[in-house]
């Protein structure tokens, strides 16, 4: 059973496609619109989520399904002691395909170990979040028309920061394609993702810690939060914390087409003020995770042969 | 220091110096009833020093422990006081609840019941990581 745990589960072929039947789904929606009619999407998620959940959700309502699940693990058979293996068999008898979010990392893997329907990973800890590179690869494509021949700029926690890994993992498998690194040194990317993924594929890429230095060489600025608890003194903290704090001045020097990204929630790493320029894309992003949702279930209830 | 030849059992040669005793714990060595010798600082013209284990008995061993702890192994399975087969361990591709997973943030520290699996990823530099959260061995 075709399950998505890992955003290195699906080949570039695959994740063109996927993004070629979002795009489509974007353009003609009312063929989409019955194509999972009478089917049920299961969300297990074991942590909190506003959007991953609800954006699963919305995308299983928009092919025609419906959903069922649990949105915190104390509502769940888990609180009772139930394990992930036998919570995946049981729900595998009352839905067609299940979106598992689970603190702890390896849940999803497990849970696709044992159910017999497909299984995407909406998130487990800090480790995998596919959804959310699938996401943020579509938003490039919109916004950019290709991956190839653009400078992305990675800002913020890069040391810590899931969604930035699997971009980098992901986008690095497209030709042309460019990194900036901008964060402090205590939050750099680790080296093992420079040597196994950047160097080892021959990407170019560059350090600095300096927002507005890199500023007129972006094509996409990524954002991520540079948060409190990953720094060991307090000092480090509040000496660099107003550095990634993206506002309308630090954006002076930005080419005029831009694409600024963030995974979100934002709490204070991107300046209201910048909502209104149109450079700002990353709630056009929330809206491209719903379309690429649906065409990530459409293809894995295809291929399960359920649809 | 003499240590008498066995009959029928297992000869474990060429271990690095200093892991015999990772390799005679991870193996269970320390329940067996029967004699056991593990040798350390054995002079080698080969390795200028190795461990060396001896067991005085036929029994079932984990080639994926011995290949896991130290590759390049050889164990000379000893019949009627001969060596009636020689092999050279490499490392297995996977390790089933062989070590476990120290990451705290894996799954399988809260699902007790799950095999503690790691696959090697890198042959060269002999790393595996955990299937479930990919934290390396330690």
């Amino acid at each position: 059973m075709r399950s998505l745990i890992d955003i290195l589960d699906l080949t570039t072929e695959e994740i063109d496609e996927l993004i070629a039947t979002a795009e489509d789904i974007i353009a003609n929606p009312a063929d989409y619109a019955d194509c999972c009619r009478g089917k049920k999407l299961a969300t297990l998620f074991y942590e909190p989520s506003t959007r991953t959940r609800l954006s699963f959700e919305a995308a299983m309502i928009e092919l025609g399904g419906s959903v069922i699940g649990f949105s915190e693990a104390q509502s769940s058979s888990a609180a009772k002691g139930e394990s992930i293996a036998d919570t995946a068999r049981t729900i595998s008898c009352y839905a067609d395909i299940i979106a598992m979010r689970h603190p702890k990392e390896g849940a999803p893997y497990v849970a696709s170990l044992n159910a017999s329907i497909p299984v995407i990973n909406a998130g487990d800890g800090g480790h995998n979040h596919p959804t959310q590179t699938l996401t943020d690869l579509l938003t490039i494509k919109r916004e950019k028309g290709a991956f190839g021949g653009i400078t992305v700029g990675l800002c913020g926690d890069l040391k810590f920061g899931r969604t930035v890994h699997s971009l980098i993992s992901a986008m690095s498998r497209y030709d042309g394609v460019r990194f900036v690194l901008i964060s402090p040194e205590e939050l750099a990317l680790p080296s093992y993702i420079k040597r196994d993924v950047l160097e080892k594929k021959g990407i170019p890429y560059k350090q600095t810690s300096s927002l507005e230095e890199a500023m007129p060489e972006l094509d996409i600025l990524y954002m991520t939060r540079v948060q409190r608890e990953r720094f060991f003194n307090e000092e480090d903290y509040l000496r660099l914390k107003d550095s990634y704090i993206l506002d309308t001045k630090k954006l002076e020097g930005a080419k005029a087409d831009l694409c600024i990204m963030h995974p979100l929630p934002r709490v204070n790493e991107i300046a209201v003020s910048v909502d209104r320029d149109p450079r700002a894309c990353y709630f056009k992003q929330v809206l491209n995770g719903k379309y690429i949702r649906m065409a990530l279930i459409r293809k894995l209830l295809k291929e399960a042969g359920t649809i | 220091m003499n240590i008498d030849s066995i009959r029928n059992g297992i000869v474990i040669d060429h271990i690095t110096k200093g892991r015999g005793m990772e390799l005679y714990y991870l193996l269970g060595l320390d329940a067996l009833e029967c004699s056991v010798a593990l040798i350390r600082n054995v002079g080698s013209s080969k390795m200028g020093k190795k461990d060396i284990i001896k067991i005085d008995a036929d029994i079932p061993v984990s080639f994926d422990v011995i290949g896991y702890v130290d590759p390049g192994i050889t164990v000379n399975i000893i019949k009627d006081g001969v060596i009636a087969d020689k092999k050279t361990i490499a490392p297995p591709e996977t390790l089933t609840n062989v070590i476990k997973c120290k990451n705290p943030r894996c799954i399988t520290s809260v699902e007790q019941e799950l095999d503690h699996v790691f696959k090697l990823v890198d042959r060269e530099n002999t790393v595996y990581r955990c299937i479930y959260c990919e934290a390396k061995a330690k």
